[in-house]
């Protein structure tokens, strides 16, 4: 799944502007603010939802290669966060959505679901 | 002082050949870790993956050393007074080595429990401290070698096979 297609669909807010990210596929999704959780156990790919907003959130994204973090209930980092993002190429996402409803429309997107009104 | 051993089963030939008779890295790359700094810790495990990606190293063994490696690193940066992170580069494995100033850990078998943790506060605000550190690094090595005790400087290195071995 394109990560435009989510972030068209969350509301999603592109704290990362440098980053390309026309061809980010999402192919996977974690939900977590524990770190040492997210770092044993989300999968290369996967959309990252947290309220976890410090600079080590980046760190952990980059390392295990994260598609994107997404920070729920309109929730940014400082700029030096979204600074060191830009740097390791690791795209944040703000979205006024709480994090069930994030996490049940990624759910929907990955399992193709299409969700009549 | 105590300390723990771990071997992934199916690996012991492999580890005690290589502790026996260990030869000289191709890389060596060396690394200090500040008390606290959680604004750069993290730096030196990418770094290290950077290494390893150029070299061409299987993703899964990338990924796994990047576990190892950060959650050592933030185990210094939050747990002691600073130290250091040794990354050998051989031509079958990586082998990385931390050694801290202390002040250690009373009971390393208890440390390596999935959720115990002596974190605190400020540690776990940045979403560190559940206690899965440890086994995280455990769960990603082939080799894992812990030496410490109350009040003492911890050392803690690890060998991970270049071999995919999982998943």
């Amino acid at each position: 799944m394109r990560l435009k297609e989510y972030i068209d669909r969350i509301q999603g807010k592109i704290l990362t502007p440098g980053i390309e990210i026309e061809d980010i596929q999402v192919t996977g999704g974690y939900v977590s603010d524990l770190l040492s959780d997210v770092m044993g156990n989300a999968r290369e790919g996967d959309a990252w939802i947290t309220i976890m907003r410090h600079m080590n959130a980046v760190a952990v994204a980059s390392m295990i290669g994260l598609s994107a973090v997404i920070f729920a209930k309109g929730l940014v980092p400082e700029q030096a966060v979204i600074d060191r993002a830009d740097t390791e190429n690791v795209c944040l996402i703000s979205s006024p959505l709480p994090v069930l409803d994030l996490a049940a429309i990624l759910h929907g997107l990955l399992n193709k679901i299409t969700e009549s009104e | 002082m105590a300390e723990y051993w771990y071997i992934r089963p199916g690996y012991e030939d492999l580890v005690r050949k290589f502790l026996e008779n260990p030869p000289q890295p191709e890389i060596s790359q060396e690394f200090e870790i500040r008390e606290r700094d959680f604004f750069h810790a993290g730096k030196a495990a990418a770094t290290v993956k950077l290494t390893l990606k150029r070299l061409g190293v299987d993703p899964v063994i990338l990924r796994r050393t990047a576990i190892v490696g950060y959650e050592a690193e933030i185990n210094v940066t939050a747990h002691s007074r600073g130290g250091r992170m040794v990354c050998n580069i051989h031509q079958d494995l990586v082998h990385l080595k931390f050694q801290d100033e202390g002040p250690g850990m009373h009971d390393i078998e208890q440390s390596m429990e999935p959720g115990f943790s002596t974190a605190d506060e400020q540690v776990r605000e940045m979403g560190f401290g559940a206690g899965l550190g440890l086994p995280n690094i455990e769960k990603n090595t082939d080799m894992l070698h812990i030496v410490s005790g109350s009040g003492q400087e911890t050392f803690l290195e690890a060998v991970i096979f270049f071999k995919n071995n999982e998943e």
